[in-house]
């Protein structure tokens, strides 16, 4: 129940972003530092993400088979694979890894 | 009269190749211990993906409700710059506003701004948001309930399909090296905090960081 109240939290914040672009005025947005900001925090919390998807466990830093999943889609991204290719790349490097006995 | 201009075709074809990968964020958000309904409340009604898998990515990492929601908000505030750009290239009448609001993410705005005259932005906006709308919700859908049905999502690599979607939605924006500097710093601030503060928190750590460097970036830019 906890969750759900969070979800719904979320959701009405994530379209009052979405509908403040629209009605705010101008001026407010159009500013440069807010573009830079938006487009600063989004490759931040991105990255944080990745990496924290890569080798977190709750608070300790856990090296196992998900480091695998992390070059597998490196490269499928850098030879341009569609999203769902990398994706699919990920699994199958984490899978492969665990099939072979690691962690 | 042609039924497809250039519009609707990049429109479809980009909701085609985004929309499915719905399947991914359901299995990877069942995966981290939401419910199907919960899943499909998230596609639904958030519709912006990375905010989305911002927020599983906080609960599956054992973050707390709030903590997630601070990380899918921080997420989404570019949607509020696509919107600005959107009122300024197409006008939208009033009415339509809310409905527009909604379907404002990477991808819509993305087809919309491609365009050359006001007719076909238009129509790449909604071609790509109800496209993209109708078939993130169905695979979602698909995702949960195949998430649901196979139990471990370790042995599957599920967890390694996480790191590869997050990396996949950062790689397009790593364009010269501002952007590639500030993916490291925020990496290393998250990995130097994870132990030190509650699950949840490094996001947001190094979303401040990352915040700050931009801020010493303009300083510098403006005194030179």
């Amino acid at each position: 129940m906890n969750l759900w109240f969070w979800i719904l939290l979320a959701v009405a914040a994530a379209y009052a972003i979405k509908l403040s672009g629209y009605l705010l005025p101008r001026k407010l947005l159009d500013r440069p530092v807010v573009i830079r900001l938006a487009t600063g925090l989004t490759v931040g919390l991105l990255a944080s993400l990745t990496i924290l998807n890569t080798v977190g466990k709750g608070q300790a830093i856990v090296l196992d088979s998900r480091l695998f999943a992390l070059g597998a889609a490196a490269i499928a991204l850098s030879l341009k694979a569609p999203y769902l290719v990398v994706v699919l790349m990920g699994a199958i490097a984490a899978a492969l890894g665990r099939l072979a006995g690691l962690p | 009269m042609a039924a497809f201009t250039p519009a609707t075709r990049m429109g479809l074809s980009i909701a085609a190749a985004v929309g499915v990968y719905g399947v991914s964020f359901g299995a990877l958000s069942t995966g981290s211990g939401l419910s199907v309904l919960q899943t499909c409340a998230l596609s639904l009604l958030m519709f912006t993906g990375g905010s989305q898998f911002a927020f599983i990515g906080v609960i599956g990492g054992g973050g707390t409700g709030a903590a997630a929601w601070a990380a899918a908000t921080l997420l989404g505030a570019r949607n509020g710059v696509y919107a600005m750009s959107l009122k300024t290239l197409i006008e939208p009448p009033g009415p339509l506003v809310p409905l527009m609001a909604h379907l404002t993410i990477d991808e819509s705005t993305a087809t919309a701004t491609a365009q050359t005259d006001h007719d076909e932005r238009v129509r790449g906006f909604w071609t790509a948001g109800i496209g993209i709308y109708v078939l993130w919700n169905a695979s979602t859908l698909v995702g949960a309930l195949a998430g649901d049905a196979i139990g471990d999502p370790r042995r599957w690599g599920l967890d390694g399909a996480a790191v590869a979607a997050f990396l996949g939605l950062l790689w397009p924006r790593l364009t010269g090296r501002d952007p590639v500097a500030l993916a490291v710093v925020s990496a290393l601030v998250t990995v130097i905090v994870l132990p030190i503060v509650p699950p949840g928190i490094p996001v947001l750590v190094a979303a401040g960081a990352t915040a700050l460097w931009w801020a010493w970036q303009q300083r510098r830019a403006a005194a030179r």
